[in-house]
C-alpha cells in the first residue's frame, strides 16, 4: 500500500461505492496513519544523513578529515572520532526509541476495529485496511473510522448523531441525515452491497464545516453537503448503527488534514546555541587566520633562521604555504572551543527533565490513573519562559459539566452548609450529601448538601413547590427513558439540564412530552400540564417563558430568563424581594457560578385568549413576524412574580482560578481559544477570575465586516486613551506595561477573528489584544486557533504554549512553541500532538514555575559554564602560539584533550544540569515572579554568553601565564629542569581541571550526594587516569602513544608545581567571587533575595508553610445561564422531531395519569432535534 | 465545591478501589514512586555567597598567601645563582672568533675560554645548566620528530624509524639513530671549569655528569636495543649517526656503558623538549666538599673552557652557562615568592574593600522586601 502524496493535484474525486476495483485506479490514501520516520532498514542512513545535516555534526566530519593529512594534524585522529562516534550513537539511540512509540501509537490507531461490508458481508477489519469506497457500519458510541457519507441510519430519516468534540470541541450532540433515497437502504446488507452510487465530490482539504458534492446513482444527481459527512474524530452517539460510504481516508481525511504538518519544534535556546556556535566558529576562524599570519611572519624571520634545527621535508615550501597548512592545523586544536560534547549534554540534560516531569507525583492524577508525560523531551527549558498560554475552554478550564449548585428561592438560600455554630463550612469531596432516596425516579450522580431545600420540599412550602415546578416545565429538553426509571434528558445547553435535573431529583421529575402536553411527577404523583406556549429564548430576549394549563385548570406563565431582563418585568409588589434576590445573586455570581432568576404569572383565561388570538394572527404574518411575536411575548411577561434564582456552577477542573491567578502573577498572559459560545466564554472568563468587574473595560469584537471589526478595534483603542498610552508604552519599561494593561479585557468572536487576522488588521490586533489583561476569542475554529498563535508567534517574539484536550486544539497545540495536552479523557489526538501532557490544568502551574523553571535554570548555568569552561580550556593554545612559533604545538597531552570534555568534566556540570534548583519548589511556587528572568531571556543571551566566554578567556590567560612566569627559570628541588613541556602541559592541564571543578562548585547552588561524588569523583579520575596513562606500564605496550611517561610522578612531587596550582587557581576564582558577591550583595535578584529567606526558614527549622490563598474578588455582572441560540420551542409545538415510539418502551412504573392521557402519548420519545436554521 | 487552593497531601490519598490490593485484576499504578531523587528531593546542601562566607575566605588567603609568598622570596633570595652568557657576540667576547667560524660543518673543534668570578661562596651541591635562547624546542614540527620506540630500545623502530622523523630518518639509506629533528640538534658544547686559584694554579672543578636525567627518562623511557650490553657498535651497525653529530650515538660516552648510547644523560636531558624558547637545561652537578668546611665553589676567579661545537648566531640565539645552588622549592624564581605576595595582599584589599561597601550599601535582610 503505497501512501498517495498527489492530493495537491487532485481536482475532483469520484468514489464508487463498494467498487475497490475503481476506486483503486485513482490511488486515493488508504485508511492508515503513518507519523513514524524510519523503519528497521532506512532507520541507519536516513538518521545518519539526518545527523549529518545538522551543522555539528557536519562541521566535525570535516575536522576529522583534516586530521588525517599529516602535515596539518596537529592532534591524532582520535581525540575527534572517539567523540563524535559517541556523539552520533546516543543521538541515534534516541531516535530510534522516539520513532518506536510512534510506531506503536500508529499501529494502535491503525489495528481499531471496525465493520466493513466487503463482498456483500459484514467483516471485522482494521481500520488501516478501510478503502474509499467501502461502506463501513458504525455503532454506538464508536469512533468514526474515516471520513464517511452518512447512508443510512438506526434512526428514523435517516437521522444520527454525533459528538464532535474531537473535532470542533462542542460537546452537544449535532445530527446529521441521510439522503432519502440511501436511507431507504436501511441495515439491509444485500441492499447496500448492490449500492453501486459514485460520489463526485471535492478534493481532500481541512475545512470542518464545508463539503459539496454530488452523489449519482439510478441516473439521478443528488447534491451533498456537510450535513450528510460523518468526519473521522466523531463518536456516534444515541444512534444504534449507521452505514456510511468512506470518501477521505487516513491521512486525507478532514481532521488529518487539519492537524497541520508537524514542525520540528527547537526551542529558542537552540536558536540561540546554533547563532552563537556560528559566531564561535567565526572567532575560531580569526584565531586560526591570526595565528596563521603570525606563523607566516615567524617562519619568514625566525623559522628561515632557524633552519638548521628545524627542516622541512619540501625545501622548496614556503612562509605563506606554512601559513596556510597552519591556519588548518589551528582550526583542528582549537576546535573544542565548539564543544562536540555540548549538543550531546544538551540533549542528555533534557532527557533528565523531561524523565522528572514523568516521576512527578504531583503531576499525577490519581483519579484517572495518569502521570504526567513529556512527550517531547526537547522543549524542557523553553516551559520556563512562556509568555503566552493559549487555552482551550470546555475540558481544559472546565470539566464541562453543569451542577446546580445554589437556589434562592423566596429570599432564602439554599446550598450553602453551616456547621453547629453557623458558620459556613467550604464544601469538599467528603461532606455528607442530602439523601434523595425518597424519589426513585433521581438521578443518582446528582450531589447536594444542603438538607434544607429537601426539608423545605417536603413540608411543601408552596413557592418551593413552584419553584421546582418551573424548573421541570420551563424548557425545552427532551427525555428519553430506554427502560423503566431511567430518564436521560437530551439537553440543548448543559445547563438546562442541570436544572431540569434538579428538579428531578427534588421530586418534580419531567418525565415525557408532547407537542400539547408535558408530564411530571410531582412528589411521586403524574401531573401533566397543558403546554399552551413557547415563548422561546433568544439573544435579544434573554429569556424564555411557557404558559401551561395545570390540572386544576390554572392557566400559568413561568419564566426564566437574565436577571437584568426579568427583574425589569416584574410586578412592582415584588420591589423587597426583588432586593434580596439581587443580594443572593451577587453573591452567586461573587463565587462564579452562572445564574438565571425566575419568575411565574397567574394568567387570566380571558386576556390570555385574547393574547393567543393575537399571537395566532401574528405567527402567520408574513412580514416582520418575528418583531411582532417579540413584542407580544413581551406583553403577556409583564408583571411577574419572582420566584427566586438558581446558581449552576459550571464545573471547573479543580485549581483553575488558582492556577490562572498564579500563572497571571508570573506574568503570564492567558488568553482562552474557545469554539463556545461568547456568554459561555464570558462566564468562565470570570468564573476563572480572569475577566473581573474592576476591570476599566471589556471590548468586545463582534463585528461581522472587516470595517466593522476595524471600526471596533480602533473605537476601543480610542475610547480607552490605549493609543496614547501605547506610545508610552513604547518608550518605558515593562513594569510600567504591567500597570497600564491590568485593566482591560478583550473578547472577540470567530467572525470578527477572521477579519482581524488578515493582514491589514493582525498588527492592530495585536496591540490591542497585547494590552488587554485578558484575551478571550470564541466561536474559533480549530485553524483559527492556530492562526493567533501563530500571530503572537509572529509579532510578539514571545514563547507561546497552547493547552487543550480536543482534537480541535491539535493544530493549536502544534504551533505553540509548547503544546500541552490534558490526557485522561476520551480522545487522544490532542494528547497525542502535544509535547507534555498531563491530566488536570492546574499541574500547569507546576509544569511551568517548576519543572519548567528549573529547566531554564539548568540549562542556562549548564550553557554559560560549558562555554567558561571550554574557552578556558582551548585558549591556552593561543597563547602558547605566542611562544612556539605559531606551530599549533598543543599544550597539553592528545589524551588530555580527548578526555578534557567527555570525562574529566562532563560529570559535574551534567550533575548540576540535572539537579540543581536555585529555589526549591515550593518557594518557586510562592513566588511566581521568580518566573519572570526566564521570560525576559536573562539568564542566558547574547550578552551572558560573552561574559562568560570573557570569563573563560580570562581564565586561559592566567592558566597559561602564571605557570609561563614560574617555570621561566625554575628547576626541581633536585636539580634536574623542570621547564619542560610535559611538566608544564600537566601543571597546566591539572591547574585547568582543578579551576573548572571548582567553578562548577560555585555555580552549584545544590549539591546532593551526586554533585558531590561527581565532583571529587571527576577529580579523582583526572588523576587516576593522569597517572595510569604516565605509568611504566602502559608505556612500555604503547610507547608512540604515551610520550608522557614519569611526568605527573615527576612534576606532581615537586612542591612547586602544586604552588603554581594553587596560585592559578585562586588568581582564576576569586575575582569571579568577588563580582558575584558584589552583585548578589548590592543588586540582589529575585532568586538571591528568595534564596536567602529560604536559607533563613531553612535554619529556624520547618515552619508552617501557608500557601497564599488566592482572592477570589466578587464580580456582579448580568448573567444569564443558557447562552444557547434560537430555542426549539416551534420544534416541540409542531411535533416534528417527536418520534412514535415502539410499543415496548411504554409501562409505567406508577399509578397512572389523571387527565386521561394515554401512555403512548406520554411515552413518546423524542429527539432533540438539533439541525435549525443557522 | 470550590476548588480549594493547590495541596499536595490532597493527591497523595489514593481513591479508594484504585489500588485494589489482592484482587485478581488489580492493576498496577501508574502512579510514579515516591524516592527522594525522583521526586527530586534528594538532600542537599545549598550554600549562597554570603558576606559570612566570602569576607573571611579573602581574608583567609590574604594572611595565607602573604607569609608564603614572603616565604618563597626569601628562599629565591638565599639561592645563589651565576648566569655568564659565553654565545661571543661582542668583539670583545672571547667566544667571538668561535662563534663567526663556526657551522656544523666544521670538522676541527673550536675552543674558548671564558673568565668569571663569584663573588660569594656556593655552598652545598652546585647545578650547571645550560641555557638557550630563542630556541624553539617546542615548534610542533620538532617536538614530534622523534621516534620514541626507537629511543625505548625497539629493534624495528631502530631499523625503520617513525615516519615523524621526516626528515631526518635516513641518511645514505641507513636508518638514523636516533632519528628525528630533535636528536639531530643535540647540545654539543663542552663545558669545563676551573678554578683559577689565588696562588695561580688552575684547578679542574670536578663535574658529574650522571644523575642529571629523570629516574623515569633513565630507566623506563630510553633503552638501548637490545639491553646495556658493552658492544654497542654492533646494535647500531646498520645505522648511520644524526647529519648534525660528529660521532655515532654509542660513543657519546665510552667510558661509562651505562651513559652511552641512548641512555647517555646529556642525551636524555635534550630529548626533554623544553616548553618555551628559552630554557635552561642541567648539564652537570658539582658535588660538595666531604669536609663540609670549604664551600663548594669558594669566592673567586674562575675560567669556563667552552668547546664551541653550537652554532646559535644564525637564528639569533644566545648560550649561556648557569651555575646554582637549589633549595627546597628548586632554584631561583622571584616570580612565584613575589605573585604570592601580590595575590595575598589584592585578596586581603578586596576583602576590606568588600567589607566597607557591604557595611555601607550591602542588603543584609533583603528577604523582607520581596514583591509578589
Amino acid at each position: 500500500t503505497k501512501l498517495n502524496f498527489s492530493s495537491a493535484l487532485e481536482e475532483e474525486r469520484h468514489v464508487r461505492a463498494n467498487d475497490r476495483d475503481y476506486n483503486e485506479r485513482f490511488s486515493y490514501a488508504d485508511n492508515r496513519i503513518k507519523t513514524a520516520k524510519y523503519n528497521v532498514f532506512t532507520f541507519l542512513p536516513i538518521n545518519l544523513f539526518e545527523q549529518f545535516q545538522r551543522f555539528a555534526n557536519a562541521y566535525f566530519l570535516v575536522l576529522l578529515i583534516l586530521q588525517l593529512i599529516p602535515e596539518i594534524s596537529s592532534l591524532s585522529w582520535f581525540t575527534t572520532i572517539v567523540p563524535l562516534v559517541l556523539v552520533l550513537a546516543i543521538t541515534a539511540v534516541k531516535d530510534a526509541t522516539d520513532d518506536y512509540f510512534r510506531h506503536k501509537s500508529d499501529q494502535q490507531v491503525n489495528t481499531r476495529q471496525s465493520q466493513v461490508l466487503i463482498k456483500g458481508k459484514l467483516q471485522n477489519e482494521k481500520w488501516m485496511n478501510v478503502r474509499v469506497g467501502d461502506i463501513i457500519k458504525l455503532e454506538n458510541n464508536q469512533f468514526v473510522a474515516a471520513d464517511l457519507l452518512l447512508l443510512s441510519s438506526s434512526e428514523p430519516y435517516g437521522l444520527c448523531y454525533i459528538e464532535t468534540a474531537e473535532l470542533d470541541g462542542e460537546t452537544n450532540l449535532k445530527v446529521r441525515q441521510a439522503l432519502t433515497v440511501t436511507s431507504d437502504l436501511g441495515d439491509d446488507v444485500a441492499k447496500l452491497a448492490d449500492f453501486s452510487g459514485e460520489v463526485i465530490c471535492e478534493p481532500p482539504n481541512n475545512k470542518l464545516d464545508k463539503f459539496t458534492g454530488t452523489l449519482c446513482w439510478k441516473d439521478n444527481k443528488y447534491s451533498l453537503d456537510n450535513e450528510k459527512m460523518l468526519l473521522r474524530g466523531c463518536v456516534l452517539r444515541n444512534t444504534e448503527w449507521c452505514f456510511g460510504l468512506v470518501i477521505f481516508a487516513g491521512l486525507q481525511t478532514k481532521l488529518m488534514q487539519n492537524c497541520g504538518r508537524t514542525k520540528f519544534k527547537r526551542t529558542s535556546i537552540d536558536k540561540l546555541m546554533n547563532t552563537l556556535v556560528l559566531w564561535i566558529f567565526g572567532f575560531l576562524i580569526c584565531m586560526g587566520i591570526i595565528l596563521a599570519i603570525g606563523n607566516t611572519i615567524w617562519e619568514q624571520k625566525v623559522g628561515s633562521d632557524f633552519w638548521e634545527y628545524l627542516q622541512w621535508k619540501e625545501l622548496t615550501i614556503n612562509a605563506v604555504f606554512s601559513g596556510f597548512l597552519t591556519f588548518w592545523s589551528y582550526i583542528i586544536i582549537l576546535n573544542t572551543v565548539v564543544p562536540i560534547s555540548l549538543y550531546v549534554s544538551v540533549e542528555v540534560l533534557r532527557l533528565g527533565h523531561s524523565y522528572f516531569i514523568n516521576w512527578d507525583r504531583r503531576m499525577y492524577y490519581s483519579r484517572k490513573d495518569t502521570p504526567a508525560e513529556a512527550r517531547t523531551t526537547t522543549l524542557n527549558e523553553e516551559l520556563g519562559q512562556v509568555e503566552f498560554i493559549f487555552s482551550d475552554k470546555t475540558g481544559t478550564l472546565t470539566q464541562n459539566i453543569m451542577v446546580f449548585n445554589k437556589c434562592s428561592i423566596n429570599g432564602k438560600t439554599y446550598g450553602d452548609v453551616y456547621d453547629e455554630f453557623g458558620h459556613k463550612v467550604d464544601i469538599t469531596e467528603k461532606t455528607p450529601c442530602v439523601d434523595f432516596s425518597f424519589n426513585p425516579l433521581m438521578d443518582r450522580k446528582f450531589r447536594f448538601h444542603d438538607s434544607s431545600l429537601v426539608e423545605a420540599i417536603k413540608l411543601e412550602e408552596p413557592l418551593v413547590q413552584e419553584f421546582f415546578r418551573l424548573l421541570a416545565l420551563c424548557h425545552t429538553i427532551m427525555p428519553e427513558e430506554r427502560n423503566e426509571g431511567e430518564l436521560v434528558y437530551q439537553a440543548q445547553s448543559p445547563d438546562e439540564g442541570a436544572l431540569v435535573t434538579a428538579a428531578r431529583n427534588f421530586g418534580f421529575v419531567f418525565r415525557s412530552r408532547t407537542p400539547e402536553t408535558i408530564t411530571l411527577y410531582e412528589m411521586g404523583q403524574a401531573v401533566t400540564y397543558q403546554l399552551l406556549a413557547i415563548l422561546d429564548f433568544n439573544n435579544v430576549r434573554k429569556r424564555m417563558s411557557v404558559i401551561v394549563r395545570n390540572p386544576k385548570g390554572q392557566l400559568k406563565l413561568y419564566s426564566k430568563g437574565a436577571d437584568t431582563i426579568l427583574f425589569d418585568r416584574l410586578d412592582p409588589s415584588n420591589e423587597e424581594l426583588m432586593f434580596t434576590t439581587s443580594e443572593h445573586l451577587n453573591e452567586f455570581a461573587g463565587e462564579g457560578l452562572r445564574t438565571l432568576a425566575l419568575a411565574y404569572k397567574d394568567l387570566d383565561e380571558d386576556v390570555f385568549d385574547e393574547w393567543m388570538k393575537k399571537l395566532l394572527f401574528a405567527s402567520t404574518a408574513l412580514d416582520n413576524r418575528e418583531e411582532k411575536l417579540g413584542a407580544l411575548y413581551e406583553e403577556i411577561e409583564q408583571g411577574m412574580l419572582l420566584l427566586g434564582a438558581t446558581a449552576i456552577e459550571d464545573k471547573l477542573q479543580e485549581g483553575v482560578p488558582e492556577t490562572i491567578a498564579c500563572l497571571t502573577l508570573a506574568n503570564i498572559k492567558i488568553w482562552v481559544l474557545t469554539g463556545d459560545k461568547l456568554e459561555t466564554a464570558m462566564n468562565i472568563g470570570y468564573s476563572c477570575n480572569m475577566l473581573r468587574d474592576d476591570m476599566n473595560t471589556v471590548f468586545i469584537i463582534s463585528g461581522h465586516t472587516m470595517l466593522e471589526v476595524q471600526q471596533e478595534l480602533s473605537k476601543d483603542k480610542f475610547s480607552s486613551g490605549l493609543d496614547m498610552e501605547k506610545t508610552e508604552l513604547y518608550s518605558s519599561d515593562s513594569v510600567f506595561e504591567e500597570t497600564i494593561i491590568a485593566e482591560y479585557a478583550l473578547i472577540i468572536n470567530g467572525h470578527s477573528l477572521a477579519h482581524a487576522l488578515e493582514a491589514d488588521l493582525e498588527q492592530i490586533l495585536v496591540d490591542v489584544a497585547c494590552l488587554c489583561k485578558t484575551v478571550i476569542c470564541c466561536r474559533v475554529t480549530p485553524l483559527q486557533k492556530a492562526l493567533v498563535v501563530e500571530l503572537i508567534k509572529r509579532h510578539k517574539r514571545a514563547v507561546t504554549l497552547a493547552i487543550g484536550d480536543g482534537a480541535n486544539d491539535v493544530s493549536m497545540i502544534k504551533t505553540a512553541h509548547i503544546g500541552v495536552g490534558i490526557s485522561g479523557q476520551e480522545g487522544m489526538q490532542a494528547v497525542l500532538a502535544s509535547d507534555y501532557s498531563f491530566a488536570q490544568f492546574r499541574y500547569l502551574q507546576r509544569l511551568l514555575l517548576v519543572h519548567g523553571r528549573w529547566s531554564y535554570h539548568r540549562m542556562c548555568n549548564f550553557l554559560c559554564y560549558f562555554f567558561y569552561k571550554n574557552f578556558a580550556f582551548t585558549l591556552v593554545h593561543f597563547w602558547y602560539g605566542f611562544l612556539c612559533g605559531f606551530s599549533a604545538q598543543t599544550v597539553y597531552d592528545q589524551w588530555f584533550i580527548t578526555l578534557f570534555n567527555i570525562v574529566y568534566t562532563s560529570l559535574p556540570v551534567l550533575a548540576m544540569g540535572l539537579f540543581d534548583q536555585d529555589v526549591n519548589e515550593q518557594y518557586s511556587l510562592r513566588f511566581p515572579n521568580l518566573y519572570r528572568p526566564g521570560q525576559l531571556n536573562q539568564l542566558f543571551n547574547k550578552r551572558k554568553f560573552f561574559t562568560c566566554t570573557l570569563q573563560g578567556v580570562c581564565t586561559s590567560f592566567i592558566l597559561f601565564f602564571i605557570p609561563y612566569g614560574a617555570f621561566m627559570t625554575a628547576v626541581r628541588d633536585d636539580g634536574a629542569h623542570i621547564s619542560d613541556q610535559q611538566t608544564f602541559a600537566v601543571t597546566i592541564a591539572t591547574s585547568l581541571v582543578i579551576v573548572v571543578s571548582v567553578q562548577i562548585g560555585l555555580d552549584t547552588n545544590y549539591w546532593t550526594a551526586v554533585n558531590h561524588f561527581f565532583i571529587w569523583g571527576s577529580l579523582a579520575v583526572y588523576f587516576a587516569i593522569l597517572f595510569a596513562m604516565h605509568s611504566d606500564g602502559i608505556f612500555t605496550i604503547f610507547p608512540n602513544q604515551f610520550p608522557f611517561i614519569g611526568t605527573a610522578r615527576n612534576s606532581l612531587n615537586q612542591k612547586i608545581v602544586w604552588l603554581v596550582i594553587l596560585l592559578t587557581t585562586v588568581v582564576c576564582i576569586m575575582p569571579m567571587v568577588a563580582v558575584r558577591f558584589i552583585k548578589a550583595d548590592l543588586y540582589p535578584t529575585q532568586t538571591d533575595k528568595v534564596r536567602l529567606l529560604q536559607q533563613a526558614t531553612r535554619k529556624q527549622g520547618p515552619q508552617e508553610q501557608n500557601l497564599r490563598r488566592v482572592r477570589r474578588t466578587s464580580s456582579r455582572r448580568s448573567a444569564y445561564a443558557f447562552a444557547h441560540q434560537q430555542g426549539y420551542g416551534e420544534l416541540i409545538t409542531s411535533g416534528k422531531n417527536m418520534k412514535v415510539p415502539t410499543s415496548s418502551t411504554s409501562t409505567y412504573p406508577l399509578s397512572s395519569p389523571t387527565r386521561g392521557l394515554t401512555g403512548t402519548s406520554s411515552a413518546s420519545i423524542c429527539k432533540c432535534f438539533r439541525h435549525q436554521k443557522h | 465545591m470550590m476548588a480549594s487552593s493547590y495541596n499536595a497531601k490532597d493527591e497523595d490519598g489514593h481513591l479508594p478501589g484504585s489500588v485494589g490490593s489482592g484482587g485478581p485484576g488489580a492493576v498496577k499504578s501508574k502512579k510514579p514512586d515516591n524516592t527522594a531523587f525522583k521526586q527530586q528531593r534528594l538532600p542537599a546542601w545549598q550554600p549562597i555567597l554570603t558576606a559570612g562566607t566570602v569576607l573571611p575566605a579573602f581574608f583567609m588567603i590574604g594572611l595565607i598567601f602573604i607569609p608564603i609568598g614572603i616565604g618563597l622570596l626569601v628562599t629565591s633570595n638565599n639561592i645563589k645563582e651565576f648566569e655568564i652568557d659565553y654565545t661571543g657576540v661582542d668583539m670583545s667576547s672571547p667566544c667571538f672568533s668561535c662563534s663567526q667560524n663556526y657551522s656544523w660543518n666544521s670538522t676541527s673543534a673550536c675552543t674558548c675560554s671564558v673568565p668569571f668570578t663569584l663573588d660569594q661562596p656556593f655552598e652545598s651541591n652546585v647545578f650547571m645548566y645550560y641555557g638557550l635562547s630563542n630556541f624553539y624546542q617546542n615548534h610542533r614540527r620538532y617536538v614530534k620528530s622523534r621516534d620514541d620506540s626507537q629511543l625505548n630500545g625497539d629493534k624495528s623502530s631502530l631499523l625503520n624509524p617513525s615516519k615523524e622523523c621526516e626528515p631526518y630518518r635516513t641518511s645514505d639509506k641507513k636508518s638514523i639513530a636516533p632519528c628525528g629533528a630533535i636528536a639531530n640538534s643535540l647540545f654539543n658544547d663542552t663545558l669545563e671549569l676551573f678554578y683559577n686559584h689565588p696562588n695561580g694554579s688552575k684547578i679542574t672543578i670536578h663535574l658529574e655528569k650522571t644523575g642529571i636525567a629523570w629516574w623515569t627518562d633513565k630507566h623506563v623511557k630510553f633503552r638501548n636495543p637490545g639491553g646495556n650490553n658493552n658492544n654497542l657498535s654492533s646494535v647500531f651497525r646498520d645505522t648511520s649517526k644524526p647529519v648534525n653529530w660528529h660521532k655515532p650515538v654509542y660513543e657519546l660516552d665510552p667510558s661509562d656503558p651505562d651513559n652511552n648510547g641512548f641512555v647517555n644523560e646529556d642525551f636524555i636531558v635534550w630529548m626533554r623538549t623544553a616548553a618555551l624558547p628559552t630554557f635552561r637545561k642541567l648539564y652537570r652537578i658539582i658535588q660538595k666538599k666531604k669536609d663540609n668546611m670549604t664551600p663548594t665553589l669558594p669566592p673567586g676567579n674562575y675560567s669556563l673552557e667552552v668547546t664551541y661545537n653550537y652554532p646559535v648566531r644564525s637564528f639569533d640565539g644566545r648560550k649561556r652557562m648557569i651555575l646554582s645552588t637549589i633549595s627546597w622549592m628548586g632554584g631561583k624564581n622571584p616570580f612565584l615568592g613575589i605573585a604570592y605576595i601580590t595575590v595575598g595582599s589584592v585578596c586581603f584589599f578586596l576583602g576590606v574593600v568588600l567589607l566597607i561597601i557591604h557595611h555601607k550599601y550591602g542588603n543584609r535582610n533583603n528577604s523582607a522586601d520581596i514583591p509578589n
